[in-house]
């Protein structure tokens, strides 16, 4: 082991202190109670080439997602539903430890977390996007690009593709002579639900829910649910390497229901705004 | 089919499909210091392109032994969002944006004192969130600004601004739709401060007289991108003062 890599460790095992001691007093460092999340701006709109968009800034995390709409092949086995694709990119931007490549572990991660929320959901009815069953469907891609990372990239991404697939205006196509046509005019996309992805971490015996990159540095484990309007749990994934107590977790999907309330009155009032 | 283009992109009282005239710049807005994380960065809005970039560095040099024992080595990394064009971009990285990536280091480059920082790295990531033509341009004066946000030593800004031809006119600051059916697209760099051109590409026929035309409109729209990036980085540094001064 380098010297280097020995002392981040070192600076790593006093910041955990640091952070543990501060907990211990009922406090985290940057003094939010545990169960608030950080200041949400959503903006939507921002890109005309796309058919939604929407910047998401979580705290310092800030989050871009834009809808493209197209025609294309239907999933196998998925012969009459449109298709969505979703993919989620940490910008070399986002901060000094991001390599420009292939998206490494936590990115692949983040994209199958965020894409398991939206179509569990089924926030996109798909049955309503087919075109020519079986040949032509909608294939919808929602993109995200990570611009700053200051923690719970989960959920910040998630808000996100929410916003800009709630804001979107889907092109209108048309079967003339067994061919599609885009016939220029556009519609509101098939919404049936919105999904709100909440997660926390665990760092001792605290449940922290909105973790900063800080925190996210001590955590022992990490935890997100996402809801839908009704209150259902559609989506959760465990994270990093410590546990959770069933208490812990029946606690938590409490306070996702009620956080995730109270973000969703929030990315509503995008489409009446 | 001649006469069809001139119609679009340029009417017979030399007014453009977007309604500049021929030597008019589409907006620009430039902001610093967008990007938290990053040594400095600056959002870059110029005509309907925005473009996003973050400068990290000098820092140590991974792998090390791309390190060089007397300057500092500038990596340069153009991309381009998948929902920043009509259809759809694949996020991986084409020819072209390795292309670009490659010139607009070579633009930058000129502009820094390379040799102050010894086996060390200078990171500049464009990101393009939408694409409207020029954008290798709008990309190179946000990265300059970056550059001085996050206080390299430099001894000019580099300004770009594209000027091309669209049948027997030569127009300034090309966009799009005049990119895909004009002409001629010269996209060209410039320090103006050292009158050096850092960058000059050229697709298109143009006659020896028209290519000189097009360079001096090119720099003319170069000079003028000097002034707003120059302003974008007073506002940052300077902002109160100067709005006291306007008080006064």
């Amino acid at each position: 082991m380098s010297s280097s890599k020995r002392s981040t460790i070192i600076v790593e095992q006093l910041r955990k202190q640091q952070m543990l001691e501060a907990l211990s007093r009922g406090k985290r460092l940057d003094g939010r109670d545990y169960d608030l999340y950080r200041n949400l701006e959503i903006e939507v709109g921002i890109i005309d080439k796309a058919s939604g968009s929407a910047k998401v800034k979580l705290g310092n995390t800030e989050v871009i997602a834009g809808v493209k709409v197209e025609t294309g092949e239907p999933f196998e086995g998925l012969e009459n539903k449109g298709a969505l694709i979703m993919s989620a990119e940490v910008l070399p931007t986002a901060s000094p430890h991001v390599e420009p490549g292939p998206p490494d572990e936590d990115a692949i991660e983040l994209s199958r977390v965020v894409d398991r929320g939206i179509r569990e959901s089924e926030m996109l009815d798909l049955d309503k996007l087919a075109l020519i069953p079986g040949k032509t469907v909608y294939t919808v891609f929602v993109d995200c690009s990570i611009i700053n990372s200051d923690g719970n990239l989960l959920d910040a991404t998630s808000y996100a593709v929410v916003a800009a697939l709630l804001t979107s205006k889907f092109p209108v196509y048309e079967i003339q002579e067994d061919k599609v046509v885009n016939t220029g005019k556009t519609m509101p996309p098939p919404i049936t639900t919105i999904p709100i992805s909440i997660t926390a971490v665990k760092i001792g015996e605290s449940v922290l829910i909105d973790p900063t990159t800080e925190e996210e540095a001590c955590m022992d484990a990490r935890i997100t649910m996402t809801t839908q309007s009704d209150g259902s749990i559609v989506a959760v994934q465990k994270g990093f390497t410590g546990p959770f107590s069933i208490n812990q977790i029946v606690e938590f999907s409490e306070i996702a229901r009620i956080k995730g309330e109270e973000i969703r009155s929030k990315i509503k009032e995008l489409n009446s705004g | 089919m001649y006469s069809l283009k001139e119609l679009t992109l340029l009417d017979e009282n030399g007014i453009r499909s977007d309604g500049r005239g021929i030597n008019d710049l589409r907006s620009i807005k430039i902001t610093v210091g967008v990007v938290k994380n990053a040594d400095g960065s600056a959002f870059i809005e110029f005509g309907k392109n925005k473009i996003i970039v973050a400068v990290y560095g000098p820092r140590e040099v991974h792998p090390k032994h791309m390190a060089l024992p007397d300057r500092c080595v500038l990596r340069c990394r153009y991309h381009m969002s998948p929902f920043s064009t009509d259809t759809r971009k694949n996020p991986a990285p084409s020819r072209r944006e390795v292309e670009i990536s490659k010139v607009m280091r070579e633009s930058l480059e000129p502009s820094l004192i390379l040799s102050d920082y010894p086996r060390a790295v200078i990171d500049v990531f464009v990101e393009v969130l939408q694409a409207d033509g020029g954008s290798r341009c709008a990309g190179i004066n946000a990265a300059s600004v970056a550059l001085a946000d996050a206080g390299i030593n430099m001894r000019d800004l580099v300004s770009a601004c594209a000027a091309g031809r669209i049948a027997d006119n030569i127009v300034l600051d090309v966009n799009d739709l005049e990119d895909k059916e004009g002409d001629a697209d010269m996209p060209v760099a410039y320090m103006p401060n050292l009158e050096q051109v850092t960058l000059l590409q050229l697709d298109g026929k143009l006659t020896t007289t028209q290519f000189n035309e097009c360079l001096n409109k090119a720099i003319t729209g170069c000079k003028a991108v000097y002034e707003i990036q120059k302003d974008a980085l007073m506002k940052k540094y300077f902002g109160n003062e100067m709005e006291l001064k306007e008080e006064a």
